[in-house]
């Protein structure tokens, strides 16, 4: 794949890369506007953990780590919501106990394995500008795929995630709806750890979905700017990487953070009262 | 904990739960929507137990405390037309769930409850008042035949609660439901009420009408010197 795109992107490495960041940045908000709602933004950093353990087991058994990832993310989002709809601990406690079961698993597994190098910091920081096309295969599979679903059960998930209990009244799949958000969120962080890195998955579900709150007038609108602002901060992070020589996965980090920074700051500017 | 409570609502009637915190009130309406499955007695909801309905678009709900609140970015439109997705519409009203008629129950609803004005503003920047009102313009939008309100008036303005009561009465009349409001405190639809049930502890120490209640009220531990009335507790300093 060599398409005839200007700099940056005249590349073919920079061009997967920016394959598979745009699918990441359009997808991961999208998961994230309903964690938001629900409280839980930082569920995909928990995930995120968890996917550490399933890469670690990937390396020692000689497996694809995405699909081992994979498995061990939607295991821990499925375990938590079981916790979370049978009270059997607070979320926080159930996050914590899973989140760091997982990345203390992850770093045993690894040590065993003694592989604790470039392919593992690969898969906790990010490595966009290595991945194959048949990475970006996996990626577009998984990123579309949440996409197409967010898509088509938006209206259902926006109303249970907007009062869960009136959800269940009005005979809505309340519980079916749960999981599959949960593995909805395993599979986001599973699709975007090459690009920004397991570490930093949660900031591509939270940064763009905060600024979008305070921007976009409507729930239909906030998806769209988030995800919006999530497919810009890949692109112009990806330019800035390059241009600067940075690290990818930190940039495109950094550049929904000042999106998020500048959005707080013009809607402080727009709701403020005029002076007299 | 309920103890031989037994309350019937019968269609078209509007009833008012009226109880202390604690009383019960809440876990009664939370039987009653099935949330709750009792350890004893029955709860029968359109002749059968609440899980076993199929039609859930029978039902209209309105929480005690909806949770479209912070920054949330929905606006009231959007947020009643969520009340279409009630399980069973779509069967009750067969060629009425193209675009056209959805949007044509959505502005009926907004414009019973005197929202219509703010449907594209985002729920979480309105008054109190507004959002119970578009949070009751929701719960009626699919036409239910029973609307259950937990705390409707709660911390609501004068106007609000006249808006609210005029929202009550105007389903009452032009689609006959039965409308259970359970709160701690009747405002505004005092006297549209047909019958009142008083929860004490866990038990029904009053079922009757309004009317009646001025005679056994003190009784009661209830004071009743106009409508509203407000259980002893809760009664405003003279």
């Amino acid at each position: 794949m060599n398409l005839p795109l200007p700099w940056p992107f005249e590349r073919e490495y920079m061009q997967l890369a920016l394959v598979a960041g745009v699918i990441v940045g359009a997808s991961a908000p999208l998961i994230g506007t309903f964690l938001a709602q629900r409280r839980m933004a930082l569920l995909g950093d928990g995930l995120g953990h968890v996917a550490f353990a399933g890469v670690a087991a990937g390396l020692l058994l000689g497996v694809a780590p995405v699909w081992t990832a994979m498995a061990a993310a939607a295991g821990a989002a499925l375990t938590l919501d079981v916790l979370r709809t049978r009270a059997r601990a607070s979320g926080e406690l159930a996050l914590a106990v899973i989140f760091y079961t997982g990345i203390a698993a992850g770093v045993v597994i690894t040590s065993r394995a003694g592989e604790f190098d470039a392919s593992v910091l690969s898969y906790l920081f990010g490595s966009v500008l290595t991945v194959a096309p048949g990475d970006v295969v996996v990626v577009a599979a998984l990123g579309l795929g949440v996409v197409a679903i967010v898509g088509a059960l938006s209206r259902t998930l926006f109303a249970i995630v907007l009062d869960e209990e009136a959800a269940r009244v009005a005979g809505l799949p309340v519980a079916a709806a749960n999981r599959l958000l949960a593995v909805l969120t395993a599979v986001t962080v599973v699709a975007a750890m090459r690009v920004v890195g397991l570490l930093l998955v949660a900031a591509l579900m939270a940064l763009p979905v905060g600024a979008a709150q305070v921007l976009a007038k409507s729930f239909r609108a906030s998806l769209a700017v988030a995800a919006g602002i999530g497919v810009g901060s890949v692109i112009i992070g990806l330019g800035i990487a390059r241009a600067a020589d940075l690290a990818p996965g930190g940039t495109i980090v950094l550049v929904a953070a000042a999106t998020f920074a500048l959005a707080s700051m013009f809607s402080g500017r727009r709701r403020r009262p005029a002076r007299p | 904990m309920l103890d031989g409570v037994d309350l019937a609502v019968a269609p078209g009637e509007f009833v008012a739960l009226v109880g202390a915190n604690g009383s019960g009130k809440s876990t009664l309406l939370r039987a009653l929507l099935g949330l709750l499955r009792p350890d004893s007695g029955t709860v029968s909801l359109f002749g059968g137990p609440p899980s076993a309905l199929r039609d859930r678009s029978r039902l209209g709900y309105v929480p005690q405390h909806p949770a479209a609140a912070g920054a949330f970015a929905a606006t009231v439109e959007e947020v009643v037309a969520t009340g279409l997705l009630a399980r069973g519409w779509k069967r009750r009203s067969p060629g009425n769930s193209s675009a056209k008629a959805r949007r044509a129950e959505i502005d009926h609803a907004l414009e019973s409850t005197a929202v219509a004005d703010l449907r594209h503003r985002r729920i979480s920047e309105l008054s109190g008042g507004q959002q119970q009102r578009a949070w009751i313009a929701k719960a009626l939008v699919h036409r239910p035949e029973l609307l259950l309100l937990d705390e409707p008036v709660a911390g609501v303005d004068s106007g609000s609660q006249e808006l609210f009561r005029d929202a009550l009465v105007h389903l009452q009349s032009e689609h006959g439901a039965a409308v259970l409001l359970v709160s701690h405190e009747l405002g505004a639809v005092a006297d549209d009420l047909d019958r009142v049930c008083i929860l004490r502890s866990g038990r029904m120490v009053f079922d009757g009408k309004p009317d009646e209640l001025a005679a056994t009220g003190v009784h009661l531990g209830v004071h009743r010197t106009d409508l509203p009335l407000w259980l002893e507790r809760d009664r405003p300093p003279r």
